[in-house]
């Protein structure tokens, strides 16, 4: 079983690499659907509704008690919805810049998914060596890259914004950019802080985020360090564009915000893009301060072997759930903030915090020697 | 008039990091998630109609199974979005309700015009028409949606009567020309 699991893994083999590749677009991109859905039903409950419970596939339909709980759970909406963006008209307005228009979406999307390279979700042991289960073995730049590259999805914004040629979305894409580098600056330097805590003098450490969870092994980071791992989950509520932080598409004010000119497939991937961001935002949160796939603090595995692996594995996967259901459960709980408001947390508080949480990091770390 | 000033104490630090009253929001969010939806599955559940509730104005007929109505036009008249036409009518002279004064000959009420208020139920002399339980009317054309008469005693059916006004007026009638006082 191990070798399997080291095969599936770590087998250069071109079509090895292109399946877990596709294997891991394909269930993010799901995940991402189905957080639409957890968003429809979360939102359904704390109002007092039921939520999608109707949308069935007559071949699946007749299933007793499966059928059913699937129609009431609505797990068939997500495949709805994304075939009612498929079939939709693809109207292309008169008024855009066509090839930057089209470029948006992809350029939102792409970044999402192309971080998923780096994402380390499990670990396993196989001849008497750990082996992380990632694309790319978590290699020494995966922090850095992660949020280089998770971060350029803001482009896809202010294209949007720019190329539909019109007000709102123009209003929006200027408000995600603001926003974007307003937040960029705390949530680096709690990421610092983060490495000043976990990297030991004279270790191999790197930026790699399978050492960052490695070093959890004990206390997670959260415990450590609570005010860091507050700043930056603040930080990723506003990267990822999500209430009470979601300036770019404050329906209120701004329509749609950068989508507004946008429709039926366009959007479907703008849709997809946000949800996808979530899930990175989630699982980088997850990997930094809540210990990765360590079942719990203090105790990093349970069972042994490929076992214990797998085990990891679904840690990791039901803490990105709940992450998923966080970010769904503040989103139907707090107001909108207003723009100047939003700029004022960022530069004026969470700036100072994470700066000061540095500097006494330094300090404490200096002293001790 | 004494004023009376409000103490506004100035916020304290941890009501101004906005954390608490996040986490209280969240409780509440969370109390309202766990507890069950009022959502009304509407066309399995049905809801319930109270008694007084103005749904389709119907024609009903009478115990014996006589319609009712006796063409006056009252509602026709009274009626504010000119719903109602009533063609009136005779009655033949062998009918069995032969003692009531009219009938009519065609009763038509426009569902796309009526307005659901209640006059013609309330200006009716002969308590023929009733805004009965039915709140769901539906047609695919312009024509389906308006009520004959044959569709509104479809739809109103018969009520209990405890008046048999025109029984009383047939008997009083037939005694006098029984020779009565």
């Amino acid at each position: 079983m191990e070798k399997i699991l080291h095969d599936l893994v770590l087998s250069p083999d071109w079509y090895f690499t292109a399946a877990r590749g596709l294997t891991l677009i394909l269930i993010v991109m799901t995940l991402a659907g189905y957080s639409v859905l957890l968003e429809r039903k979360a939102s359904a409950w704390i109002q007092g509704r039921i939520g999608p419970n109707r949308t069935m596939h007559p071949l699946i339909g007749w299933i007793p008690f499966i059928g059913t709980f699937l129609a009431k759970g609505g797990f068939i909406q997500p495949a709805a919805d994304g075939g009612k963006f498929l079939f939709k008209e693809d109207a292309l307005p008169g008024h855009v810049r066509k090839f930057y228009y089209v470029l948006a979406p992809i350029i939102a999307l792409a970044p999402a998914l192309a971080v998923l390279v780096m994402l380390p979700f499990g670990e396993f042991i196989y001849e008497g060596k750990r082996y992380a289960i990632s694309l790319t073995q978590g290699a020494d730049v995966g922090v850095l890259f992660m949020f280089a590259v998770s971060s350029l999805g803001v482009y896809g914004i202010a294209l949007a914004g720019w190329s539909a040629n019109s007000k709102f979305p123009f209003l929006g894409a200027v408000r995600g950019a603001a926003q974007l580098v307003s937040y960029e600056l705390a949530m680096g330097l709690t990421v610092l802080t983060i490495f000043l805590a976990t990297s030991v003098p004279g270790e191999d450490h790197g930026l790699s985020l399978v050492a960052m969870v490695n070093a959890q092994s004990g206390a997670w980071n959260i415990l450590t360090q609570p005010i860091a791992a507050l700043v930056f989950l603040i930080c990723v509520f506003a990267e990822t564009n999500r209430h009470p932080f979601d300036m770019p598409e404050s329906e209120t004010d701004l329509v749609g915000g950068f989508h507004t000119e946008y429709g039926a497939f366009k959007f479907g991937i703008f849709f997809v893009a946000e949800y996808s961001h979530m899930i990175i935002g989630s699982t980088l949160f997850i990997l930094m301060f809540l210990g990765g796939w360590h079942v719990l603090p203090w105790m990093p595995s349970v069972g042994e072997g490929w076992v214990g692996s797998l085990i990891g594995v679904a840690t990791f996967f039901l803490k990105l759930c709940f992450f998923l259901f966080f970010f769904v459960w503040v989103r139907w709980t707090l107001p909108r903030f207003r723009y100047d408001q939003v700029m004022r947390i960022g530069w004026r508080v969470l700036l100072p915090i994470a700066v000061l949480n540095l500097l006494a990091y330094f300090a404490w770390y200096a002293l001790r020697g | 008039m004494a004023i009376k000033v409000v103490e506004r104490r100035p916020l304290t630090l941890a009501e101004r990091t906005y954390l608490p009253q996040i986490l209280a929001g969240l409780k509440v969010t969370w109390d309202n998630m766990v507890r069950p939806s009022v959502t009304l599955q509407y066309p399995e559940e049905r809801p319930t109609i109270p008694k007084n509730y103005r749904g389709v104005p119907t024609l009903i007929m009478d115990p014996n199974g006589r319609e009712k109505c006796v063409s006056c036009q009252l509602c026709e008249f009274v009626c504010p979005p000119k719903a109602i036409r009533i063609t009136p009518g005779e009655i033949t002279e062998n009918a069995t309700n032969a003692h009531v004064e009219k009938a009519p000959k065609e009763f038509e009420i426009n569902m796309l015009r009526c307005i659901y208020c209640g006059l013609c139920e309330e200006v009716c002399p002969e308590e023929a028409i009733f805004l009965q339980s039915q709140y769901s009317l539906t047609g695919l054309t312009r024509e389906s949606m308006v009520n004959n008469k044959v569709k509104l005693y479809e739809l109103g059916g018969t009520l209990p009567d405890g008046h048999h006004k025109w029984d009383k007026k047939k008997e009083e009638a037939d005694k006098q020309a029984g020779g009565g006082h």
